[in-house]
Protein backbone atom coordinates (compact mmCIF):
# COMPACT_ATOMS: atom_id res chain seq x y z
CA UNK A 1 0.00 0.00 0.00
CA UNK A 2 2.59 2.26 -0.91
CA UNK A 3 1.78 6.33 -2.29
CA UNK A 4 3.67 5.95 -5.77
CA UNK A 5 3.45 7.74 -8.84
CA UNK A 6 -0.19 6.59 -8.99
CA UNK A 7 -1.10 9.22 -6.66
CA UNK A 8 -0.09 11.80 -8.79
CA UNK A 9 -1.08 10.48 -12.02
CA UNK A 10 -4.75 10.20 -10.17
CA UNK A 11 -4.94 13.22 -9.43
CA UNK A 12 -4.62 14.48 -12.79
CA UNK A 13 -7.10 12.01 -13.51
CA UNK A 14 -9.51 13.32 -11.16
CA UNK A 15 -8.80 17.21 -12.25
CA UNK A 16 -9.75 15.97 -15.41
CA UNK A 17 -12.88 14.11 -14.62
CA UNK A 18 -13.88 17.44 -12.58
CA UNK A 19 -14.20 19.46 -15.49
CA UNK A 20 -15.30 16.86 -17.69
CA UNK A 21 -18.04 16.69 -15.76
CA UNK A 22 -18.79 20.14 -15.05
CA UNK A 23 -18.62 20.57 -18.91
CA UNK A 24 -20.67 17.51 -20.08
CA UNK A 25 -23.10 16.43 -17.71
CA UNK A 26 -23.23 19.56 -14.75
CA UNK A 27 -23.49 22.17 -17.10
CA UNK A 28 -25.76 21.05 -19.57
CA UNK A 29 -28.42 19.28 -16.78
CA UNK A 30 -28.37 22.35 -14.27
CA UNK A 31 -28.58 24.84 -16.89
CA UNK A 32 -31.72 22.59 -18.19
CA UNK A 33 -33.34 22.37 -14.42
CA UNK A 34 -32.76 25.58 -14.06
CA UNK A 35 -35.07 26.44 -17.31
CA UNK A 36 -37.52 23.83 -16.42
CA UNK A 37 -38.08 25.29 -12.73
CA UNK A 38 -38.54 28.61 -14.46
CA UNK A 39 -41.09 27.42 -17.06
CA UNK A 40 -42.94 25.73 -14.10
CA UNK A 41 -42.71 28.81 -11.72
CA UNK A 42 -43.70 31.16 -14.41
CA UNK A 43 -46.80 28.55 -15.66
CA UNK A 44 -47.57 28.15 -11.20
CA UNK A 45 -47.96 32.53 -12.12
CA UNK A 46 -49.96 32.24 -14.99
CA UNK A 47 -51.93 30.21 -13.17
CA UNK A 48 -52.37 32.48 -10.52
CA UNK A 49 -52.54 35.48 -12.65
CA UNK A 50 -55.65 33.60 -14.25
CA UNK A 51 -57.64 32.75 -11.57
CA UNK A 52 -56.85 36.34 -9.77
CA UNK A 53 -58.44 37.55 -13.22
CA UNK A 54 -61.08 34.96 -13.25
CA UNK A 55 -61.87 36.06 -9.60
CA UNK A 56 -61.92 39.97 -11.08
CA UNK A 57 -64.13 38.95 -14.04
CA UNK A 58 -66.58 36.85 -11.92
CA UNK A 59 -66.74 39.83 -9.45
CA UNK A 60 -67.46 42.27 -12.91
CA UNK A 61 -70.30 40.35 -13.83
CA UNK A 62 -71.63 40.36 -10.18
CA UNK A 63 -71.58 44.07 -10.44
CA UNK A 64 -72.96 44.49 -13.96
CA UNK A 65 -75.83 41.84 -13.50
CA UNK A 66 -76.78 43.89 -10.31
CA UNK A 67 -76.65 47.12 -12.34
CA UNK A 68 -78.56 45.76 -15.45
CA UNK A 69 -81.26 44.65 -12.71
CA UNK A 70 -81.54 47.58 -11.06
CA UNK A 71 -81.69 49.21 -14.18
CA UNK A 72 -84.31 47.05 -14.94
CA UNK A 73 -86.29 48.01 -11.87
CA UNK A 74 -86.36 51.33 -12.73
CA UNK A 75 -87.17 51.29 -16.44
CA UNK A 76 -90.11 49.02 -15.15
CA UNK A 77 -91.09 51.58 -12.29
CA UNK A 78 -90.49 54.57 -14.76
CA UNK A 79 -93.27 52.55 -17.60
CA UNK A 80 -95.29 51.86 -14.84
CA UNK A 81 -95.33 55.72 -14.09
CA UNK A 82 -95.54 56.73 -17.63
CA UNK A 83 -98.78 54.09 -18.24
CA UNK A 84 -100.77 55.63 -15.47
CA UNK A 85 -100.01 59.07 -17.17
CA UNK A 86 -101.15 58.00 -20.67
CA UNK A 87 -104.22 56.35 -18.85
CA UNK A 88 -104.84 59.79 -16.58
CA UNK A 89 -104.22 61.62 -20.14
CA UNK A 90 -106.39 59.53 -21.80
CA UNK A 91 -108.90 59.99 -19.20
CA UNK A 92 -109.21 63.79 -19.38
CA UNK A 93 -108.90 63.83 -22.93
CA UNK A 94 -112.07 61.55 -23.11
CA UNK A 95 -113.86 63.44 -20.30
CA UNK A 96 -112.58 67.10 -22.28
CA UNK A 97 -113.94 65.43 -25.50
CA UNK A 98 -117.33 64.67 -24.05
CA UNK A 99 -117.42 68.01 -22.71
CA UNK A 100 -117.05 69.42 -26.17
CA UNK A 101 -119.94 66.67 -27.72
CA UNK A 102 -121.84 67.78 -25.40
CA UNK A 103 -121.78 71.47 -26.20
CA UNK A 104 -121.95 71.36 -29.88
CA UNK A 105 -124.81 69.37 -29.28
CA UNK A 106 -127.04 71.39 -27.34
CA UNK A 107 -125.39 74.50 -29.72
CA UNK A 108 -127.05 72.41 -32.37
CA UNK A 109 -130.18 72.25 -30.38
CA UNK A 110 -130.21 75.65 -30.12
CA UNK A 111 -129.66 76.38 -33.68
CA UNK A 112 -132.52 73.46 -34.74
CA UNK A 113 -135.06 75.57 -32.10
CA UNK A 114 -134.41 78.69 -33.63
CA UNK A 115 -135.09 77.36 -36.79
CA UNK A 116 -138.01 75.52 -35.61
CA UNK A 117 -139.41 78.96 -34.07
CA UNK A 118 -138.40 80.85 -37.33
CA UNK A 119 -140.26 78.23 -39.30
CA UNK A 120 -143.59 78.56 -37.65
CA UNK A 121 -143.46 82.47 -37.19
CA UNK A 122 -143.91 82.28 -41.50
CA UNK A 123 -146.02 79.56 -41.21
CA UNK A 124 -148.07 81.40 -38.85
CA UNK A 125 -147.59 84.76 -40.82
CA UNK A 126 -148.96 82.78 -44.04
CA UNK A 127 -152.21 81.25 -41.96
CA UNK A 128 -153.07 84.88 -40.73
CA UNK A 129 -152.53 86.25 -44.24
CA UNK A 130 -154.61 83.68 -45.43
CA UNK A 131 -157.24 83.86 -42.61
CA UNK A 132 -157.18 87.67 -42.62
CA UNK A 133 -157.53 87.44 -46.42
CA UNK A 134 -160.74 85.08 -46.01
CA UNK A 135 -161.83 87.01 -43.20
CA UNK A 136 -161.93 90.53 -44.97
CA UNK A 137 -163.04 88.71 -48.34
CA UNK A 138 -161.26 91.47 -50.22
CA UNK A 139 -157.66 91.36 -52.10
CA UNK A 140 -155.57 93.26 -49.60
CA UNK A 141 -152.32 95.16 -50.92
CA UNK A 142 -149.45 92.74 -50.06
CA UNK A 143 -147.15 94.84 -50.33
CA UNK A 144 -149.24 98.08 -48.66
CA UNK A 145 -149.58 95.83 -45.59
CA UNK A 146 -146.89 94.14 -45.11
CA UNK A 147 -144.95 95.99 -42.68
CA UNK A 148 -147.95 95.66 -40.18
CA UNK A 149 -148.08 91.44 -40.94
CA UNK A 150 -144.22 91.66 -40.17
CA UNK A 151 -145.27 93.22 -37.01
CA UNK A 152 -147.69 91.00 -35.83
CA UNK A 153 -145.55 88.10 -37.27
CA UNK A 154 -143.02 89.50 -34.79
CA UNK A 155 -145.22 89.89 -31.80
CA UNK A 156 -145.85 85.94 -32.23
CA UNK B 1 -15.53 -18.44 -8.08
CA UNK B 2 -14.93 -21.03 -5.37
CA UNK B 3 -12.59 -22.98 -8.50
CA UNK B 4 -10.63 -19.77 -8.45
CA UNK B 5 -10.32 -19.54 -4.82
CA UNK B 6 -9.26 -23.07 -4.77
CA UNK B 7 -6.50 -22.16 -7.48
CA UNK B 8 -5.32 -19.59 -5.14
CA UNK B 9 -5.26 -21.52 -2.25
CA UNK B 10 -3.84 -24.63 -3.78
CA UNK B 11 -1.33 -22.17 -4.96
CA UNK B 12 0.04 -21.95 -1.25
CA UNK B 13 -2.82 -21.20 0.93
CA UNK B 14 -5.55 -18.35 1.97
CA UNK B 15 -3.10 -15.56 2.96
CA UNK B 16 -0.93 -16.17 -0.41
CA UNK B 17 -4.57 -15.82 -2.17
CA UNK B 18 -5.54 -12.87 0.08
CA UNK B 19 -2.46 -11.55 -0.64
CA UNK B 20 -2.01 -12.26 -4.54
CA UNK B 21 -5.48 -10.10 -4.46
CA UNK B 22 -4.75 -7.63 -3.14
CA UNK B 23 -1.64 -6.78 -4.83
CA UNK B 24 -1.76 -4.32 -8.05
CA UNK B 25 -0.63 -4.48 -11.41
CA UNK B 26 2.66 -2.82 -10.97
CA UNK B 27 4.91 -1.11 -13.15
CA UNK B 28 8.29 0.50 -12.77
CA UNK B 29 9.66 0.17 -9.67
CA UNK B 30 8.70 -2.65 -8.42
CA UNK B 31 9.87 -5.51 -6.04
CA UNK B 32 9.79 -8.59 -8.59
CA UNK B 33 9.02 -11.36 -5.91
CA UNK B 34 6.14 -9.56 -3.78
CA UNK B 35 5.03 -7.37 -6.72
CA UNK B 36 4.68 -4.37 -4.68
CA UNK B 37 5.20 -0.65 -5.50
CA UNK B 38 8.89 -0.66 -3.88
CA UNK B 39 9.94 2.95 -4.65
CA UNK B 40 7.81 6.16 -5.06
CA UNK B 41 7.83 5.45 -8.87
CA UNK B 42 5.83 2.44 -9.48
CA UNK B 43 2.60 2.73 -11.75
CA UNK B 44 -0.21 1.05 -10.64
CA UNK B 45 -1.76 0.26 -13.90
CA UNK B 46 -4.93 -1.92 -12.72
CA UNK B 47 -5.96 1.22 -10.37
CA UNK B 48 -5.33 3.46 -13.15
CA UNK B 49 -7.13 1.54 -15.78
CA UNK B 50 -10.47 1.18 -14.15
CA UNK B 51 -10.49 4.62 -12.59
CA UNK B 52 -9.89 5.70 -15.87
CA UNK B 53 -12.09 3.62 -17.49
CA UNK B 54 -14.87 4.18 -15.75
CA UNK B 55 -14.71 8.18 -15.12
CA UNK B 56 -14.61 7.77 -19.16
CA UNK B 57 -18.17 5.93 -19.39
CA UNK B 58 -19.33 8.43 -17.02
CA UNK B 59 -18.62 11.31 -19.45
CA UNK B 60 -19.42 9.36 -22.50
CA UNK B 61 -23.04 8.52 -21.04
CA UNK B 62 -23.22 12.37 -19.83
CA UNK B 63 -22.02 13.31 -23.22
CA UNK B 64 -24.81 11.16 -25.05
CA UNK B 65 -27.48 11.78 -22.67
CA UNK B 66 -26.64 15.87 -23.56
CA UNK B 67 -26.96 15.58 -26.67
CA UNK B 68 -30.86 14.36 -26.05
CA UNK B 69 -32.03 16.57 -23.46
CA UNK B 70 -35.54 17.51 -22.84
CA UNK B 71 -36.51 19.98 -20.47
CA UNK B 72 -40.12 18.61 -20.61
CA UNK B 73 -40.92 15.63 -19.59
CA UNK B 74 -37.79 13.77 -18.95
CA UNK B 75 -37.89 10.26 -20.07
CA UNK B 76 -36.06 7.50 -17.69
CA UNK B 77 -32.78 8.20 -17.96
CA UNK B 78 -32.75 11.50 -17.29
CA UNK B 79 -35.09 11.20 -15.05
CA UNK B 80 -32.91 9.17 -13.23
CA UNK B 81 -29.75 11.30 -13.71
CA UNK B 82 -31.69 14.71 -12.83
CA UNK B 83 -32.62 13.06 -9.57
CA UNK B 84 -28.80 12.80 -9.11
CA UNK B 85 -27.91 16.07 -9.77
CA UNK B 86 -30.92 17.20 -8.38
CA UNK B 87 -29.51 15.11 -5.10
CA UNK B 88 -26.18 16.67 -5.13
CA UNK B 89 -27.47 20.25 -5.69
CA UNK B 90 -29.65 20.24 -2.48
CA UNK B 91 -26.79 19.01 -0.60
CA UNK B 92 -24.39 22.27 -2.07
CA UNK B 93 -26.97 24.27 -1.06
CA UNK B 94 -27.66 22.70 2.32
CA UNK B 95 -24.19 22.88 3.53
CA UNK B 96 -22.40 25.33 1.38
CA UNK B 97 -22.53 29.23 2.18
CA UNK B 98 -22.07 31.63 -0.47
CA UNK B 99 -21.82 30.54 -4.33
CA UNK B 100 -19.08 29.15 -6.01
CA UNK B 101 -19.70 27.15 -9.70
CA UNK B 102 -16.87 24.77 -9.10
CA UNK B 103 -18.48 23.21 -6.06
CA UNK B 104 -21.35 21.46 -7.18
CA UNK B 105 -19.91 20.14 -10.18
CA UNK B 106 -16.85 18.61 -7.53
CA UNK B 107 -19.30 17.26 -5.03
CA UNK B 108 -21.36 15.37 -8.24
CA UNK B 109 -17.89 13.94 -9.60
CA UNK B 110 -16.57 12.92 -6.35
CA UNK B 111 -20.40 11.07 -5.78
CA UNK B 112 -20.84 9.27 -9.00
CA UNK B 113 -17.07 8.59 -9.82
CA UNK B 114 -16.76 7.81 -6.25
CA UNK B 115 -19.89 5.45 -6.18
CA UNK B 116 -19.13 3.73 -10.05
CA UNK B 117 -15.27 2.62 -8.83
CA UNK B 118 -16.90 1.61 -5.19
CA UNK B 119 -19.38 -0.32 -7.41
CA UNK B 120 -16.35 -2.84 -9.04
CA UNK B 121 -16.52 -4.10 -5.48
CA UNK B 122 -19.25 -6.15 -6.47
CA UNK B 123 -18.03 -8.32 -9.26
CA UNK B 124 -17.32 -11.11 -8.46
CA UNK B 125 -13.80 -11.03 -6.56
CA UNK B 126 -12.08 -13.68 -8.82
CA UNK B 127 -13.89 -13.19 -12.05
CA UNK B 128 -11.81 -9.93 -13.89
CA UNK B 129 -8.60 -11.45 -12.42
CA UNK B 130 -9.35 -14.48 -13.91
CA UNK B 131 -10.33 -12.90 -17.06
CA UNK B 132 -7.29 -10.90 -17.14
CA UNK B 133 -5.23 -14.00 -16.45
CA UNK B 134 -6.28 -15.51 -19.77
CA UNK B 135 -4.26 -12.68 -21.17
CA UNK B 136 -1.25 -12.90 -19.31
CA UNK B 137 -2.03 -9.97 -16.47
CA UNK B 138 -1.44 -12.09 -13.16
CA UNK B 139 -1.78 -9.58 -11.06
CA UNK B 140 -5.23 -7.20 -10.67
CA UNK B 141 -7.01 -5.21 -8.16
CA UNK B 142 -10.04 -4.25 -9.94
CA UNK B 143 -11.36 -1.83 -7.25
CA UNK B 144 -10.12 1.80 -7.82
CA UNK B 145 -10.85 3.21 -4.28
CA UNK B 146 -9.42 0.29 -2.43
CA UNK B 147 -6.24 1.63 -3.19
CA UNK B 148 -4.40 4.20 -1.16
CA UNK B 149 -3.08 6.48 -4.15
CA UNK B 150 -6.79 7.00 -5.66
CA UNK B 151 -8.87 7.93 -2.29
CA UNK B 152 -5.73 9.87 -1.47
CA UNK B 153 -5.36 11.88 -5.06
CA UNK B 154 -8.81 13.19 -4.54
CA UNK B 155 -9.01 13.57 -0.89
CA UNK B 156 -5.15 15.84 -1.63
CA UNK B 157 -6.97 17.73 -4.49
CA UNK B 158 -9.90 18.63 -2.15
CA UNK B 159 -7.31 19.86 0.45
CA UNK B 160 -5.26 21.97 -2.18
CA UNK B 161 -8.60 23.52 -2.95
CA UNK B 162 -9.36 24.03 0.61
CA UNK B 163 -5.91 25.52 0.65
CA UNK B 164 -6.38 27.75 -2.18
CA UNK B 165 -10.15 29.08 -1.26
CA UNK B 166 -9.11 29.80 2.29
CA UNK B 167 -6.10 31.73 0.94
CA UNK B 168 -8.22 33.71 -1.61
CA UNK B 169 -11.70 34.40 0.46
CA UNK B 170 -9.50 35.09 3.78
CA UNK B 171 -6.46 36.18 2.23
CA UNK B 172 -2.51 34.76 3.23
CA UNK B 173 -2.84 36.65 6.05
CA UNK B 174 -6.20 36.06 7.82
CA UNK B 175 -5.60 32.15 6.61
CA UNK B 176 -2.01 32.27 8.71
CA UNK B 177 -4.28 34.25 11.77
CA UNK B 178 -6.24 31.37 11.52
CA UNK B 179 -3.58 29.12 12.28
CA UNK B 180 -2.09 31.69 15.35
CA UNK B 181 -5.18 32.58 16.68
CA UNK B 182 -7.02 29.84 16.72
CA UNK B 183 -8.77 27.70 18.58
CA UNK B 184 -7.28 29.19 21.95
CA UNK B 185 -6.79 33.36 21.63
CA UNK B 186 -3.98 34.76 21.45
CA UNK B 187 -2.54 33.79 24.58
CA UNK B 188 -2.00 29.91 23.22
CA UNK B 189 0.13 31.06 20.02
CA UNK B 190 1.93 28.05 19.68
CA UNK B 191 -0.60 25.34 20.61
CA UNK B 192 -2.75 26.80 17.97
CA UNK B 193 -0.59 26.21 15.51
CA UNK B 194 -0.23 22.41 16.35
CA UNK B 195 -4.23 22.32 16.85
CA UNK B 196 -5.08 23.83 13.72
CA UNK B 197 -2.00 22.68 11.30
CA UNK B 198 -3.23 18.96 12.68
CA UNK B 199 -7.19 19.68 12.29
CA UNK B 200 -6.40 21.08 8.75
CA UNK B 201 -4.30 18.01 7.96
CA UNK B 202 -6.61 15.77 9.61
CA UNK B 203 -9.29 16.61 6.67
CA UNK B 204 -7.82 15.21 4.28
CA UNK B 205 -6.44 11.93 5.84
CA UNK B 206 -9.80 11.61 7.46
CA UNK B 207 -11.36 11.81 3.67
CA UNK B 208 -8.66 9.37 1.89
CA UNK B 209 -7.96 7.24 4.75
CA UNK B 210 -11.99 6.39 5.38
CA UNK B 211 -12.69 5.72 2.21
CA UNK B 212 -9.79 3.46 1.42
CA UNK B 213 -10.73 1.45 4.28
CA UNK B 214 -13.98 1.12 4.17
CA UNK B 215 -13.78 -0.54 0.16
CA UNK B 216 -10.81 -1.96 1.44
CA UNK B 217 -12.01 -3.57 4.21
CA UNK B 218 -15.19 -4.34 2.78
CA UNK B 219 -13.03 -6.20 -0.61
CA UNK B 220 -11.19 -7.91 2.10
CA UNK B 221 -14.65 -9.36 3.38
CA UNK B 222 -15.21 -10.57 0.02
CA UNK B 223 -12.14 -12.42 -0.32
CA UNK B 224 -12.75 -13.89 2.84
CA UNK B 225 -16.18 -15.03 1.95
CA UNK B 226 -14.84 -16.55 -1.57
CA UNK B 227 -12.16 -18.73 0.61
CA UNK B 228 -15.10 -20.66 2.73
CA UNK B 229 -15.88 -23.40 0.24
CA UNK B 230 -12.43 -22.90 -1.31
CA UNK B 231 -10.71 -24.41 0.95
CA UNK B 232 -12.56 -27.25 1.62
CA UNK B 233 -11.55 -29.87 -0.81
CA UNK B 234 -14.36 -31.19 -3.43
CA UNK B 235 -16.44 -33.64 -1.21
CA UNK B 236 -18.84 -33.77 1.62
CA UNK B 237 -17.33 -30.68 3.03
CA UNK B 238 -18.11 -28.96 -0.12
CA UNK B 239 -21.93 -29.31 0.48
CA UNK B 240 -21.78 -27.57 3.97
CA UNK B 241 -19.23 -24.63 2.78
CA UNK B 242 -20.70 -23.88 -0.46
CA UNK B 243 -24.38 -22.96 0.45
CA UNK B 244 -22.93 -21.26 3.50
CA UNK B 245 -20.60 -19.01 1.33
CA UNK B 246 -23.41 -18.21 -1.27
CA UNK B 247 -25.65 -16.67 1.42
CA UNK B 248 -22.76 -14.82 3.31
CA UNK B 249 -21.63 -13.11 -0.10
CA UNK B 250 -25.17 -12.50 -1.12
CA UNK B 251 -25.65 -11.07 2.32
CA UNK B 252 -22.55 -8.90 2.37
CA UNK B 253 -23.02 -7.75 -1.32
CA UNK B 254 -26.76 -6.14 0.26
CA UNK B 255 -24.94 -4.97 2.70
CA UNK B 256 -21.93 -3.20 0.79
CA UNK B 257 -24.76 -1.79 -1.62
CA UNK B 258 -25.26 0.43 1.04
CA UNK B 259 -21.46 0.76 2.30
CA UNK B 260 -20.47 2.21 -1.21
CA UNK B 261 -23.50 5.05 -1.76
CA UNK B 262 -22.36 5.58 1.98
CA UNK B 263 -19.14 6.33 1.60
CA UNK B 264 -18.65 8.27 -1.74
CA UNK B 265 -21.69 10.30 -0.28
CA UNK B 266 -19.80 10.91 3.14
CA UNK B 267 -16.99 11.63 0.51
CA UNK B 268 -18.73 14.23 -1.09
CA UNK B 269 -20.25 15.57 1.80
CA UNK B 270 -17.42 16.31 4.04
CA UNK B 271 -15.84 17.58 0.89
CA UNK B 272 -18.21 20.44 0.37
CA UNK B 273 -18.64 20.91 4.06
CA UNK B 274 -14.88 21.42 4.47
CA UNK B 275 -15.06 23.94 1.41
CA UNK B 276 -18.02 25.72 2.94
CA UNK B 277 -15.70 26.15 5.65
CA UNK B 278 -12.91 27.61 3.71
CA UNK B 279 -15.23 30.00 2.29
CA UNK B 280 -16.61 31.38 5.56
CA UNK B 281 -14.39 34.13 6.27
CA UNK B 282 -15.24 34.22 10.28
CA UNK B 283 -13.51 30.93 11.32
Amino acid sequence: MNITVTLIAQMAAFIVMIMLVKKFLWGPVSGLLEARQKRIADGLAAAEKGKHEQELAEKRAKETLKESKSQAADIIAQAQKRASEIVEEAKDNARGEADRIVAAANAEIATEVNQAKEHLREQVSVLVMTAASQVLKREIDAKAHEKIIKDVAAKI
Amino acid sequence: MSQAASEGSSGGGSVQYIQHHLTNLCVGDCDPVTHQAAGFWALHVDTLFFSILLGALMVFVSYRLGKRLTDGVPGGFQNFVESIIDFVATQVKDTFPGHNPLIAPLGLTIFVWVWLMNFMDLIPVDLLPLIASWFGIHYLKVVPTTDLNTTMAMSLTVFVLIVFYSIKVKGLGGYLKMFLFHPFGKFLIPVNIVMTAIEELAKPLSLGLRLFGNLFAGELVFLLIALLSGGAALGAALLIWFPLQVVLDVGWLLFHILIITLQAFIFMVLTIVYLGMAHTSDH
